[in-house]
């Protein structure tokens, strides 16, 4: 039982954990906060897999940006106190099962097959060899999905303006 | 050689009135609309006299006997091999003679009505409906396939229903058209069937074919015809009862006479024309188309076409003593002289001797047009001088109306077959015919002969004699010189109709029939004529109430006749009583309940289906989201488990 | 307790997948159906590396795919924060009841 076993349990157990408080508690802004929770066990995740850049693009992005967009979300249609109203007894039941039956199944899947991995040299996710990769335009280089999704952060920009825009008034 | 063109012009000039009035005449012709349709019609009747003459004297005859000429034929719908619908003219004695007389009496009736019709809102129209009738008799004597006759045969129905709805803003005329509609469309029906059978078995449509291959002793298709038998009965009798039942049901015979008396609200020439002169004769001249096949290969329906007529003569004769309505009268005396006509058809055997009730018969079809359409347009001019219809309304009107008494005097001398007009030389033939060959039927047309002369004169004597009536203005008088003209020319007509030699015209085989004058058969009827008229002299020149004695002793038959022997009460209850309710209201409530219910029923079960599924689409994303994912896991579990 | 390896990663992240599935189809509240969405794609982020660290430690394709999904999420939420900001404008609510405008 070494170190990074446990290490690695804790932080599946505070993923895991977080995650389903944050689908079932009746109070949004605790909600907000167990959600954050569950990124940061993901980002703890990642930094015991030793990908730490993604580790940390997921924190700055993740839990600094989008939890916090959420948290103001939540001030702006001022539900911050509220107990939330609980769906159905039947919904609940129904959306379980099918939760469940579909993790069964994609877990019996899992089980019976066996992974093939390469044999080849592996190559270290530093910050510079990521760099490389992603601006090449070699083989494996990623340089127009990197354009793609610069042109969707752009539209996605534009577009929120838009549609968040208050109306213009009525000239009477 | 017959000009076609000339023929063929005769039915179209008009047509042509009909078109151009129906179309045009609301706006344009509104007062000329008599003058052109009259003159159309003249030149059509002189085309007709020259077809008529070139016929009968320079052309028509070969080796002694008239020929069948076809001077057009045109296939028009072809059913299969020789099987086809030809629109053709067909010139024989007969046909000849009715254009003539269709023409003729049309054209009187038109010159009538110019005076008659004057001021009326729908002047046009009513020519036009008239050259729409004439267009369709005309039609109808010269067609040369047996559905071609059917195709003219209807029109001239609807152009009857037309004519007698003329007053569409009395319910009475609405009521009456309809009747007459609906009681020859459904003898038509029979009419159809025997046209199918008929055409069956001989396989044409042809009227020449049809009655050769239906009556030469060899041939194949008659042998077949007469071997085929239902309910007893053979194939040929079924076909030619069912196309007698047709004419039957035009000709106002018994029991399907019963649209005739109420077509009399349709206006006054419009009756003289088509219901005395031509229409009803129309199914006299189907039967006499069809005589050939009628005398030589089905005798049985020949002995009902006979009887049929006798009975209708006597039962039209027995109503008419006893109507007050003087068109009623009028109408009852056409039936009962087309059932002269038809059981004169009935009598007639085929060839030479024998063949004396056919030309009798054309011979009393066409005196009877003449004096028939007199006596309806004298009536016209009585109605149209009294403002009434009823007789005790009129009397004593040989004063103010001199022209129309004397005419209507030679009309009803005629009928009465008084001689030496029309009626006595041609009701003379009939009656010897008769007794040639059927002395039941001799003996039934010997007093029906005699109630004739007594209900005619009983009509003539109550307008023209009788009391003394007040007419409402005095300065009325006669109506006109084109309501004089037409009187005038039929009144010669009916005298002088007689004296034509008829049987060196139309016979039954073509050859020439030499007429014959029996001086000592003829006694008997005249003296039963001249009784008649004595006895309703008796009864009716002056005012006395011996009628009405006599109608009370014999209160149940003259009761009985009056309500024209409760035909249509029977007719009404049949129809209401027994056909509505056992076949009407049961096959209403299938198709409003069973075959409706049945449509309904699916389109309510599908509502129903769409009611639930439509839940589906709630709007709700969460439950999209809920299908999806189910949706995709069953999807999922399917490929990897059961379908390798 | 045995190293952990592959198969427990994939487990923590299907476990993760179907928390966040469960999550979008109970909540009634829009900006919680947001957060469940975010788990989702979480998830799927996980599995990507998982599987670049365990069966291709040669390339860098997982990553990328990685970055670019962190990169489109945050997009993705600020415009469906738009929305709901703008469709609490018209309806008063964030109950995702209330929006079924699209129904029959």
């Amino acid at each position: 039982m070494s170190g990074s076993t446990i290490i690695f349990y804790m932080l599946a157990a505070l993923t895991l954990v977080s995650g389903v408080m944050a689908v079932s508690t009746r109070q949004i802004f605790r909600a907000a906060v167990f959600v954050l929770f569950s990124l940061i066990g993901v980002a703890g995740l990642y930094f015991w897999m030793q990908y730490e850049f993604i580790a940390a693009v997921q924190i700055v992005v993740y839990v600094g940006g989008i939890t916090v967009l959420i948290i103001f979300s939540i001030f702006l249609t001022q539900q911050a106190g509220e107990k939330m109203l609980m769906p159905k007894i039947g919904r609940k039941v129904f959306s379980a099962l099918a939760a469940f039956c579909g993790f069964a199944l994609i877990m019996l899947q899992l089980y019976q097959y066996t992974f093939a991995s390469t044999t080849n040299l592996p190559i270290e996710p530093s910050v510079a060899n990521i760099g490389t990769q992603m601006m090449g335009i070699k083989e494996s280089g990623y340089s127009l999905p990197f354009e793609v999704v610069s042109i969707l952060l752009l539209a996605a920009l534009i577009g929120c303006i838009v549609i968040a825009m208050k109306p213009k008034p009525q000239t009477t | 050689m017959p000009n076609t063109t000339y023929i063929v012009l005769i039915p179209l000039l008009p047509l042509a009135g009909f078109l151009i009035l129906g179309l045009f005449g609301r706006n344009y012709f509104k007062r000329s609309a008599g003058i052109i349709a009259t003159v159309l019609l003249l030149v059509a009747t002189i085309l007709s006299i020259y077809t008529a003459y070139g016929y009968f004297f320079e052309y028509g005859k070969v080796n002694g006997i008239y020929e069948k000429l076809m001077p057009l034929k045109y296939t028009w719908l072809e059913f299969s091999q020789g099987v086809s619908i030809d629109m053709g003219i067909l010139l024989d004695p007969i046909s000849v003679m009715m254009l003539v007389l269709v023409t003729f009496i049309s054209l009187m009736v038109h010159i009538y009505s110019l005076a008659y019709m004057k001021g009326e809102e729908r002047f046009p129209i009513y020519y036009a409906f008239l050259g729409l009738f004439t267009f369709s008799m005309l039609g109808l004597v010269i067609s040369s396939n047996i559905f071609q006759i059917y195709i003219f045969w209807e029109l001239v129905g609807l152009s009857s229903f037309l004519l007698i709805g003329y007053y569409y803003d009395k319910p009475n005329a609405v009521a009456a058209c309809k009747k007459a509609f609906i009681v020859t469309r459904f003898a038509d029906l029979g009419f159809l069937i025997g046209i199918l059978i008929l055409s069956f078995y001989s396989g044409t449509l042809d009227f020449t074919t049809l009655i050769q291959r239906l009556t030469s002793p060899e041939s194949t298709e008659l042998k077949t015809a007469i071997a085929s038998t239902f309910l007893g009965v053979s194939a040929l009798s079924w076909g030619m009862v069912l196309v007698f039942i047709g004419g039957a049901g035009k000709s106002a015979m018994f029991p399907l006479h019963i649209w005739l008396p109420d077509a009399m609200e349709g206006p006054t020439p419009v009756s003289a024309l088509i219901h005395a002169a031509t229409m009803v004769v129309a199914g006299v001249f189907l039967v006499t188309r069809l005589f050939p096949i009628f005398a030589l290969s089905t005798p049985t329906a020949l002995n009902l076409v006979s009887y049929v007529g006798a009975a209708s003569a006597s039962i039209a004769a027995i109503i008419a003593c006893t109507q007050t309505d003087i068109k009623r009268v009028l109408a009852y005396s056409t039936m009962s002289q087309i059932g002269y006509m038809m059981f004169a058809l009935g009598v007639s055997k085929y060839g030479g001797e024998n063949g004396l009730g056919y030309t009798a018969s054309m011979f009393h079809l066409f005196t009877h047009a003449m004096f028939k359409a007199l006596l309806f347009l004298g009536a016209g001019a009585v109605i149209h001088f009294i403002h009434s219809n009823e007789m005790k309304d009129m009397g004593g009107l040989r004063k103010y109306l001199p022209v129309t008494h004397i005419t209507f005097l030679i009309a009803c001398l005629a009928i009465a077959g008084v001689p030496p007009f029309a009626g006595f030389f041609s009701k003379e033939e009939i009656l010897l015919a008769a007794y040639q060959h059927n002395t039941t039927i001799y003996w039934i047309a010997l007093i029906t002969s005699g109630l004739t002369a007594f209900y005619i004169f009983r009509l003539y004597f109550s307008i023209f004699w009788n009391k003394e009536s007040h007419p409402h203005d005095e300065h009325h008088g006669e109506g006109g010189f084109a309501m004089m003209l037409p009187l005038v020319l039929l009144a010669i007509g009916a005298t002088a109709a007689g004296f034509i030699p008829f049987g060196n015209f139309v016979s039954s085989d073509g050859h020439v029939l030499e007429s014959k004058f029996h001086l000592e058969f003829s006694i008997l009827p005249v003296a039963i004529g001249l009784t008649g008229i004595f006895i309703a002299m008796i009864l009716y020149k002056k005012q006395n109430n011996k009628a009405e004695r006599i109608a009370a002793a014999l209160s149940f038959v003259y009761k009985a006749a009056y309500n024209k022997f409760y035909i249509d009460e029977i007719y009404l209850f049949i129809t209401k009583k027994i056909i509505f309710n056992l076949i009407g209201r049961p096959a209403a409530w299938f198709d409003k309940n069973v075959v409706d219910g049945s449509v309904n029923m699916i389109a309510n079960i599908t509502l129903a289906i769409s009611v639930k599924t439509k839940k589906v689409q709630s709007g709700k994303v969460q439950q999209y989201a809920i299908y999806f994912l189910m949706a995709a896991i069953l999807i999922a579990v399917l490929f990897i488990y059961w379908w390798k | 307790m045995m190293q952990p390896g592959l198969y427990q990663i994939l487990f923590i992240s299907t476990a993760l997948f179907f928390i966040g599935a469960y999550g979008f189809l109970t909540r009634r509240n829009l900006i919680t159906m947001l957060m469940s969405v975010e788990l989702i794609l979480n998830s799927v982020n996980l599995n990507f590396i998982a599987f670049n660290k365990y069966l291709w430690p040669d390339r860098l394709d997982g990553l990328f795919f990685t970055i670019f999904i962190i990169a489109i999420a945050a997009a993705e939420t600020s415009v469906a924060i738009a929305i709901i900001i703008n469709l609490y404008r018209s309806h008063h609510s964030i109950d995702v009841e209330n929006a079924e405008e699209m129904k029959y």
